[in-house]
């Protein structure tokens, strides 16, 4: 997996790249967190990811539920078809904020 | 392609997170014998991972270790069946359960993603010098 994070005013975009399985959820978590953490609006880029596991799926949920407690956001742009797979056999496309 | 396939591929990994894309370019070059739709693959290759992920999570709870899992890839009359070998601890079958799916909370999905995927998923105690035995199976229409 790589990242690249690019800032628009308050809305950081994180634009994830590769697999996303238990390997690298570590990474994406030191990613995403402090910039929720800093209450910036984040949007995850999911374009370029060809390949997300139920860890992935976890730090997904996490992010929402860490930036809902912290008065935030976090959208996901541009799913990917077999992202958008996984998140729809976990039931989450009504949770979770599809952009 | 392979339209009446007859496969049986094995191969084993190390048991750690670091070798789940390994797990992964395996299932995908065996399915890629099989005329049966990409989506379905890619069902197959995500169910695979997560058993894989499972031994490496629950059987050894994440620790570094140089064992080897095997996993083995069958396909015959359309009945597929993926066995999963470890020597970590012993499973208890009667706590492996999915977590509730409108319980809304990180972690839980991989079990029952793979219920989702396969018909079935048993159990059973591995034969010297394996602990854990997995089968995962689906009937393949193609």
């Amino acid at each position: 997996m790589s990242y690249k994070v690019t800032e628009e005013g308050e809305i950081s975009i994180v634009h994830l790249d590769g697999e996303i399985d238990m390997d690298v959820t570590e990474k994406a978590k030191e990613v995403i967190m402090p910039l929720i953490e800093a209450k910036k609006e984040v949007h995850l880029n999911l374009k370029e990811v060809q390949y997300m596991d139920s860890s992935g799926i976890s730090v997904l949920i996490e992010s929402h539920q860490k930036a809902t407690e912290l008065g935030t956001k976090v959208i996901l742009k541009d799913i990917s078809k077999s992202v958008l797979k996984v998140i729809m056999m976990a039931k989450l496309e009504q949770i979770l904020n599809l952009g | 392609m392979n339209n009446l396939a007859q496969i049986s591929e094995q191969r084993d990994f190390v048991v750690s997170s670091s070798s789940l894309k390994d797990v992964r370019s395996f299932s995908r070059e065996v399915f890629e014998k099989v005329n049966i739709d990409q989506d379905l693959k890619d069902e197959l290759v995500l169910a695979i991972a997560e058993a894989a992920q499972n031994i490496v999570k629950h059987a050894y709870q994440g620790e570094d270790t140089e064992d080897k899992m095997e996993i083995k890839i069958s396909l015959s009359n359309g009945n597929l069946e993926i066995g999963f070998f470890d020597k970590g601890r012993p499973v208890e079958k009667d706590k492996i359960r999915h977590r509730k799916i409108d319980d809304i909370k990180p972690g839980g999905l991989g079990t029952f993603f793979i219920q989702q995927i396969m018909d079935a998923v048993v159990f059973k105690e591995g034969e010297k010098p394996w602990i854990n035995h997995l089968i995962l199976s689906k009937k393949i229409n193609y």
